[in-house]
């Protein structure tokens, strides 16, 4: 952040002036500290780092306090974040801090995209800032800042140089958040190794143009405690929250059968001034550059992404909600168009679906005029027959009572034989 | 992926703050002294705004407040038409004043033809325009794409309203000034040049004022809505029953028992500036400054300037859709849309059109 930024300068307009006693305003930076004590603080801090490589441990040391953290498997899938939310309070300090741990980060075969969900949740994070900010009616003095504020990415104490993995995820995120690395497990290494180790990684990143987070320089209070901790970066970390008994106190430590590691003593590792650097001294810092840098350059891509400008082609300054109103215009004439669309195809379909109905119905008629025909036909065919057959009945029936009348009276008895000699001598 | 698990108190409680050898000790507390510290860098700003007829002591009192001569005083005029213009100017100056390290950018801005017209119909029209320009402002760069690191803040934090010291009641003019201007800004309003009032007239006089503000539901600062917690309740209703303070300006020191003081020396006697017994001076100096002095930017940061942007943003949709941009964050995204993200357009309603769109189909 450079220091023209945030000075105050004096305006053209503003005429210096000495005041002739005292009169009360320099009581303003402690309003404005109680204040924010009353709001309480919000700090965000993501762990990157290979599973087991101590990232809570780290943490749990780091703010003293048992985060309930469990062990994760290695055989994740996929890399996924686990974000937790704590309340902590020191003397009359209220701090609501979120953890996010990556899970099973540098388990995977294949971990081309394992700096996937990182980026994309950082980005979640900024998205939904950035709605709230747009909000119509919005509430940012009570918004839970969940953008992340620190990253700490956890390198492991090979000794020698940096894994490509390292290389690429912080590339991908060196303009998203502030990345402060760390030498994980930083007891496995010798002075001598540390030394040259340290200085592997940070030429690098210089080579490979990873831009860490530098600790800022331009107050003078702590230009001097920041420029030599800028020096001793990556901080190499222990981690430890069991104690140990050393002398007449109890440290935290972790004993070997060698010897014991002190966490809080300087010789043995950087763990203090991470402490210092993170939490006592650049807190404040963190937050601002997440806010006026990160998330203004998220801010500032995403809108420009959506074809909001500031000025036109032109060069004349375009006003956001002119730009809205095009849009929006844009936006429903395109809507119009599709329900016009839409519509016609349903016309077209209704259209089509009637004429094939109509067809059909056409058909129906067309057999039904057909079947009746043939059944007329059938009928007349038909009655023609019964009329034959009743003008044999009837002939029959003439002759028969014909034939009854010629035959003499006797022989009705046997009458079959009669009429069997009748009906032969007829036939 | 994440779960987020909210809110999970820590079991282990730390109330240490010792430093060094106590090994429970974080630090976290030092953020207080990092937000010092960036506070004392950044410098501060304070608008003020003072609104009152020729003659009541306005520019006096700024000068009183800051003890220094942030306002010049009208030189007097030759020609008398000169000095009262024609219609409300709005004149703003700018000075930096620094104490104790902490510095400040200081804005006085003035006021003068309010009130002294025959015809004062809509005089607080271009006071009305001008605390409006100023949101609009701020409302422009923060909208912008590449908008400023820090957004200078020109917004009137408090606006010093004078009642001239009759001792009857509120004027007309005082009411309708102060019922419109308390919707878009702070009001503290004072009875100028109290030492024409004896302390029963005085104390009636507040008491009327006070009644007739509540009858006209007009809301001063501290404003009873804003206030955050039963502790600050009752520090503002202390305030609350000694509005409008009696103040006496001076910038002229006199010799009172063996001391110099800022006072009025009369044939009867010299008033006291910064003598509670006098005046209410001090009163209105500590809460204007001393303490209140971030909670009156705060609430014009949070609520005024706020409100100023829920109407321009709903202004521009040609309807008020305030409500239905509050649950834009879940949007069922049935259509398809144009832009791969349509979040922002929600701001402005855009997907509320699109919304009601959708449903005719």
């Amino acid at each position: 952040m450079a220091s023209s930024d945030v000075a105050r300068q004096p305006d053209k307009g503003a005429r210096p002036l000495s005041l002739a006693g005292h009169v009360g305003f320099d009581s303003l930076p402690d309003q404005l500290v109680n204040k924010s004590i009353t709001q309480g603080f919000c700090f965000n801090i993501l762990c990157i780092g290979e599973t087991g490589i101590g990232k809570s441990t780290l943490m749990d040391t780091l703010f003293n306090t048992n985060f309930e953290n469990f062990e994760s498997s290695h055989f994740e899938p996929q890399v996924k974040l686990r974000a937790q939310t704590y309340d902590l309070q020191e003397s009359n300090v209220r701090l609501r801090l979120t953890v996010v741990n990556t899970v099973g980060f540098g388990d995977q075969m294949n971990k081309q995209e394992s700096y996937q969900p990182v980026v994309d949740y950082i980005d979640k994070q900024f998205e939904t800032y950035l709605q709230e900010e747009l909000k119509i009616k919005r509430s940012l003095h009570n918004y839970h800042d969940s953008r992340v504020h620190a990253c700490l990415y956890f390198i492991s104490p090979s000794g020698h140089s940096l894994k490509s993995l390292d290389l690429v995820t912080m590339k991908k995120l060196d303009s998203k958040v502030n990345i402060i690395p760390v030498i994980a497990k930083a007891d496995t290494i010798s002075k001598s190794e540390l030394h040259k180790f340290k200085i592997k990684i940070m030429s690098e990143l210089v080579s490979n143009g990873v831009q860490i987070y530098q600790f800022p320089l331009d107050d003078e209070t702590v230009a001097k405690v920041n420029t030599t901790m800028n020096g001793h970066l990556p901080f190499a970390v222990v981690g430890s929250t069991e104690e140990v008994c050393v002398g007449n106190k109890m440290v935290k430590a972790r004993q070997y059968p060698w010897g014991v590691v002190q966490v809080e003593n300087e010789h043995h590792c950087d763990f203090v001034k991470l402490r210092e650097m993170l939490i006592c001294v650049n807190m404040e810092d963190l937050r601002e550059q997440t806010h006026t840098r990160h998330y203004e350059l998220y801010r500032r891509c995403k809108l420009e992404e959506m074809g909001f400008k500031d000025t036109d082609p032109e060069c004349k300054p375009v006003s956001l909600q002119q730009t809205y109103e095009a849009k929006r215009q844009e936006f429903q004439a395109e809507l119009q168009k599709r329900e016009d669309e839409m519509r016609q195809v349903f016309v077209q379909r209704v259209k089509e679906k009637e004429a094939e109905l109509k067809e059909a119905e056409r058909e129906l008629q067309g057999r039904f005029e057909q079947l009746k025909h043939l059944h007329a036909v059938e009928k007349a065919t038909l009655e023609e027959k019964k009329r034959l057959l009743d003008n044999d009945l009837t002939s029959f029936g003439n002759r028969r009572t014909a034939a009854a009348l010629l035959q003499p009276p006797g022989f009705t008895v046997n009458g079959k034989k009669d009429k069997d000699r009748k009906n032969s001598g007829f036939m | 992926l994440t779960d987020a698990i909210p809110h999970h108190p820590n079991p282990q409680g730390k109330g240490e703050k010792s430093h060094g050898g106590d090994f429970s000790y974080v630090g976290i507390d030092a953020i207080l002294e990092q937000m010092r510290r960036k506070a004392m860098k950044q410098g501060f700003e304070l608008n003020l705004m003072v609104v009152g007829q020729s003659g009541l002591g306005k520019s006096t009192l700024m000068n009183t407040l800051f003890k220094s001569k942030v306002s010049r005083n009208k030189s007097v005029q030759s020609n008398p038409e000169e000095r009262i213009p024609k219609t409300v100017e709005i004149k703003s100056i700018s000075h930096d004043i620094e104490e104790k390290g902490v510095r400040m950018k200081l804005t006085v801005i003035d006021t003068p033809g309010f009130g002294d017209q025959i015809n004062n119909e809509n005089c607080w029209q271009p006071i009305m325009k001008f605390i409006n320009d100023q949101y609009e402002a701020y409302l422009q760069e923060e909208i912008n794409i590449n908008r400023k690191k820090r957004i200078p803040d020109s917004r009137v934090h408090c606006c010093i309203y004078f009642i001239p010291p009759t001792g009857h009641c509120l004027r007309p003019l005082d009411v309708e000034f102060m019922r419109r201007l308390s919707k878009v800004v702070n009001i503290v309003p004072v009875i100028a040049k109290a030492d024409t009032l004896t302390l029963e007239e005085r104390d009636s006089f507040k008491q009327t004022i006070r009644e007739e503000l509540r009858a006209n539901g007009i809301d001063v600062y501290p404003q009873k809505e804003f206030d955050e917690d039963a502790e600050d309740r009752m520090i503002n209703d202390k305030i609350r029953e000694m509005i409008p303070f009696a103040v006496v300006g001076s910038d002229q020191e006199y010799q009172v028992n063996g001391k110099r003081l800022l006072g009025r020396k009369t044939k009867w006697g010299t008033i006291e500036v910064e003598n509670i017994a006098h005046c209410e001076f001090a009163y209105l100096r500590d809460l204007l400054i001393r303490t209140h002095m971030q909670n009156i930017k705060d609430i014009t940061g949070s609520i005024h300037y706020e409100t100023y942007r829920v109407r321009r943003l709903n202004e521009s949709n040609g309807h008020v859709i305030s409500q239905t941009s509050d649950h834009m964050a879940v949007q069922p995204k049935a259509n398809g849309q144009l832009e791969e993200q349509p979040g922002a357009l929600q701001a402005n309603g855009v997907a509320a059109q699109h919304e009601a769109l959708s449903h005719e189909m």
